[in-house]
């Protein structure tokens, strides 16, 4: 963060801006991974405890991010996809982003520890502080690798939904910890490869800036690799049955294809092209969906 | 995101429609919290 602040706002803010200081579209995918993690545990869950730990999960997941909207305002201003969010645009200062991220990261976790179970608020408190400090403050801005890194806050949702369940760290919830790790990368490189310039011009060391597209395709192949065996390892360990393991199998050797055609087959060509990139930008978006989707229907179908 | 007009015609209706808006929005908030710590209570008083 710099010291060049926007002006103060000459109108209260509105709800609204609050709301998007909580990035809703990314709460979707929390919310969802969150509750697979619940629903797939194997144990009954009382529903307004299983809400709770959902509602914690989401209120902290949107307290972070409010932290990091608050941190990265000079950032978000210098790229087209991020300048028209509530502080670039001048529509709220500093402090209010701050203080509204502090409340709800501090409540998310209050709340949580009271209702739901201490380990579980625990390691929400964990997953706070390593988005918005570990990541967003300290190594976004001073490695390539801050994707890879990234990932690892994205990833806890479902754990956190396993823990609150089970009130136990067992191989499972690590696993679906792990899952979103590796899927991580692969996703976002796609994406930074056809928005490349954005990154480059507000100075994030992203990883096809930094190490250029060659590099960033083969590491997209290798992340893609790895995530196979990986999603498949639930079903080995007999962690989820067969509804989950065929269906882990089929999405992921359809990943590895897109990833495939992404780096073997695309050396050289010009940026107007990404049609490829864009593919596999979406699909896995579907991916991750279809993925805990499965395990959810695994354990309900399966018992 | 809905864009707050830069230069509303009525800067203090403007101002008193914002306020009202977030008041709504967080007694509503709080109610909501009350009920849900009410639940919570039974559930686990429930066991």
């Amino acid at each position: 963060m710099t010291a060049a602040s926007p002006s103060a706002p000459a109108l209260p803010t509105d709800w609204r801006d609050f709301f998007a200081l909580t990035k809703p579209r990314v709460m979707t995918l929390v919310i969802f991974t969150g509750l697979c993690g619940l629903l797939a545990a194997p144990v009954p869950v009382n529903p307004v405890l299983g809400f709770t730990a959902i509602l914690c999960i989401a209120v902290g997941a949107g307290g972070s991010a409010a932290l990091n909207m608050w941190w990265e305002a000079d950032l978000d201003a210098q790229m087209k996809r991020t300048a028209s969010r509530p502080l670039p645009a001048g529509r709220m200062s500093r402090e209010s982003a701050r203080d509204f991220g502090l409340v709800l990261s501090f409540f998310s976790v209050l709340m949580m520890a009271v209702g739901v179970g201490y380990l579980a608020a625990a390691i929400l408190a964990f997953s706070i502080f390593y988005y918005a400090v570990i990541y967003t403050m300290w190594l976004k801005p001073r490695t390539p690798q801050n994707i890879v890194i990234g990932g690892g806050a994205g990833a806890f949702p479902p754990m956190i939904g396993w823990i609150a369940a089970t009130g136990d760290v067992t191989l499972m919830p690590v696993l679906l910890f792990a899952i979103i790790f590796f899927w991580t990368p692969p996703h976002f490189w796609a994406l930074a490869l056809f928005v490349e310039i954005d990154y480059a011009k507000a100075g994030i060391p992203m990883m096809p800036v930094v190490a250029g597209r060659h590099s960033t395709r083969r590491q997209i192949l290798i992340y893609a690799v790895l995530l196979l065996p990986i999603t498949m390892l639930p079903f080995w360990i007999a962690g989820a049955g067969v509804v989950y393991g065929a269906s882990a199998l089929i999405l992921s050797t359809i990943f590895l294809l897109l990833a495939l055609r992404v780096a073997v087959f695309r050396q050289g060509v010009g940026e107007a092209d990404m049609g490829p990139e864009k593919r596999l930008f979406r699909f896995s978006v579907f991916y991750l969906f279809a993925l805990f989707a499965a395990l959810v229907a695994d354990r309900w179908i399966m018992g | 995101m809905k864009q707050m007009p830069q230069f509303p015609e009525d800067p203090e209706a403007e101002r008193k429609r914002i306020i009202k808006q977030r008041n709504l929005m967080l007694g509503g908030l709080l109610g909501a919290m009350v009920v849900l710590f009410y639940f919570i209570s039974i559930a686990r008083i429930g066991g």
